[in-house]
């Protein structure tokens, strides 16, 4: 705010920012004006002069927003304050930087801005840096990262190889091919019938069904939306994923806190051989809301359609090429469980448990044992009467987790044990040291990191720190 | 329905199911004067003499409820792991490593403590694991509580 201001390497804002703030604000804000004045029926009355003065105070809001906040960085913190009456001075320690996103709202798109997302380890949600020029905010990402890993601030940031790219195709199909649509499709071929049997009942339903179309209409485009041009790229600090149609992410997944990962196969993808890859994260649920699209999600898209092999090959990537052999549920299942009895299956060998659970959706979900919070032994009255019970092995999160569904008590009683003790195994593996055969993350050697990735026969040159990876030979 | 844990699991106080069984016979006894008074002030004392007696069998159906369920709840503190087993008509098990406790938690409502009684959870950084040990004499409590948290730091492992 001060002459010194430019000395103390202190930056604002982009003039424009407060533009596209005000901008997001804005559209419902006009929406909202126009429809009430529509309702109204009369233009000019006291109603529109509260929108009007609503959207002026948001206008001054905005400015002073911009004149107050500032940020600086010094190599080893960077610095954000803001705030008019309620001062308010963030530090973010370089070292303790979890990972940097950049992300693209529409209307920043349009003027060149990008808004810089930083997630600090213990912090509840990510710190905000809206807006700067794109090339800023690439520049300031690639020297947060490479401060955060030791490198001197003008080496580039690390390359990433592109593994896949969803098809525009291929993406349209598969959320033609959704539940959503299906249920938008029924919707329109009973009112179809409903106006071949009576015009006026079909008029008066179609009234209250226009209110769901739009509803399924607007899914369908928050999809299209987030995950067009879905691209996967390996780079050294974990899995690159870029996104987005009006509004571009790219946000980087930490490899080492991926607790689980899932392949969903619905009904009608399956014809295709498609199906969707997610992963789970460990983060504080109902705080992360950087996942994009749900309230607090922690679970993220690695691969929104794609054909099985490209889904392999990234769970390979993500957890390690572990394919236990599964083995299918008892033929009393059958009774338990008449529909999804179909896919029913679970494995485990001594570091990865995988259970397939669904028939309509069938859900295949991977559990790396070290990741295991606690093991469950569930039986139900039904279960009992048929000698089944049901393992399950928690992982963090809400509901997070592989379901040995339906499986034989004898087999059962023995499983937990091992499960236990195996989770146990893994874990001890992590903090103790690699074997040979088993590629995974484990204590560096050299202690400069927190962890060093080791392929099964020798270490390697990548190393993470709270989740943010690097290449250090040892 | 023999729910009975083997014997080097550690069963409950008996004194919760004193107090579940008291809590009973108060909540029944209450019910069933309520009903009867009401009823009876309407007018038909067959009515109010039925009322008193379904309130009387479900409260001996709850009163055997409570005795299964409290059979059926015990823990077994292993060199690794807590195991916590619990539940008569759908019967669970838990398996939860001491490394994985994020925190340990001690409750006592009202009733609890009238009867000088503790709860204590087990919480992991997975929603689903469900360790949940009523009905502890606050020093076993308090002792359990200690020793988990102790054993929780010894072999804490990361996410």
């Amino acid at each position: 705010m001060t002459a010194g201001d430019a000395d103390a390497g202190w930056h604002h804002l982009h003039p424009l920012s407060p533009v596209v703030r005000l901008g997001r604000g804005l559209v419902p804000l006009v929406v909202l004006g126009a429809l009430s004045s529509v309702r109204g029926g009369h233009a000019g009355g006291p109603q529109d002069l509260i929108w009007i003065a609503l959207a002026g105070l948001g206008v001054v809001v905005g400015v002073i927003h911009w004149l107050v906040t500032r940020w600086a960085f010094d190599g080893a913190t960077l610095r954000i304050e803001t705030g008019l009456v309620r001062r308010d001075s963030q530090q973010l320690p370089v070292a303790r930087i979890q990972a940097v996103d950049v992300v693209q709202p529409f209307g920043a798109r349009v003027l060149g801005l990008a808004e810089l997302r930083i997630r600090v380890a213990g912090a509840k949600s990510a710190h905000h840096l809206s807006y700067l020029a794109e090339p800023a905010a690439t520049d300031l990402r690639a020297r947060l990262l490479a401060t955060h890993h030791g490198l001197d601030q003008s080496v580039p940031a690390p390359d990433e190889h592109p593994v896949e790219v969803v098809p525009t195709g291929r993406l349209l199909g598969s959320v033609l091919l959704s539940a959503t649509t299906m249920g938008a499709l029924v919707f329109v071929v009973a009112l179809a019938v409903l106006s071949a049997v009576s015009t006026t009942a079909a008029a008066a339903v179609a009234g209250s069904l226009f209110v769901y179309l739009i509803g399924f209409g607007q899914g369908i485009w928050r999809r299209c939306n987030e995950q067009y041009g879905f691209t996967v790229a390996m780079a050294p600090d974990g899995i690159r994923v870029r996104r987005g149609l009006l509004s571009t992410v790219a946000e980087t997944i930490p490899v080492r806190r991926v607790q689980a990962v899932r392949q969903i196969e619905p009904l009608l993808w399956r014809a295709f051989g498609w199906c969707r890859l997610e992963v789970d994260l460990a983060g504080v649920p109902g705080h992360d809301r950087s996942g994009g699209g749900g309230r607090g999600r922690v679970t993220k898209a690695l691969l929104p359609v794609g054909p099985r092999e490209s889904a392999t090959t990234l769970r390979r990537v993500v957890i390690g090429a572990v394919e236990p052999a599964v083995a299918g549920a008892p033929r009393g299942a059958r009774l338990k469980a008449p529909l999804s009895y179909h896919f029913l299956a679970a494995g485990h060998d001594r570091t990865m448990a995988v259970a397939v659970t669904g028939r309509v959706q069938k859900v295949t979900c991977w559990v790396p044992l070290e990741k295991a919070q606690s093991v469950r032994r569930v039986q139900g009255p039904v279960q009992r009467a048929l000698h089944l019970a049901t393992v399950h092995v928690d992982v963090a999160g809400k509901r997070a987790g592989a379901s040995f569904r339906d499986r034989a008590v004898d087999e059962v009683d023995h499983l937990v044990e091992e499960l236990a003790s195996l989770s146990r195994g893994a874990r001890r593996r992590l903090s103790v040291g690699p074997e040979p055969g088993t590629p995974g993350w484990f204590a560096d050697p050299a202690r400069r990191h927190q962890v060093r990735y080791w392929d099964s026969a020798r270490w390697t040159d990548h190393v993470a720190d709270d989740g943010v990876g690097a290449v250090d030979p040892l | 329905m023999d729910g009975a844990p083997p014997p080097q699991w550690t069963a409950l106080s008996p004194t919760l199911l004193t107090m579940r069984r008291t809590e009973i016979a108060v909540v029944g006894a209450l019910l069933a004067a309520g009903a009867g008074v009401a009823l009876g002030w309407v007018g038909s004392p067959v009515a109010a003499a039925a009322a008193v007696g379904a309130v009387a069998l479900g409260s001996a159906a709850v009163w055997w409820f409570v005795r299964n369920r409290f059979r059926a709840w015990g823990y077994f503190e292993r060199d690794e792991d807590l195991e916590v087993r619990r539940g008569v008509m759908v019967q669970r098990l838990s398996v939860v490593p001491y490394g994985r406790m994020q925190f340990v938690e001690i409750t006592a409502g009202p009733v609890e403590r009238l009867f000088g009684l503790a709860t204590i959870k087990l919480h992991t950084a997975a929603a689903g694991s469900d360790a949940r040990i009523p009905g502890l004499d606050p020093d076993e409590a308090a002792r359990l509580r200690d020793r988990l948290a102790a054993l929780g730091e010894a072999k804490a492992a990361g996410l």
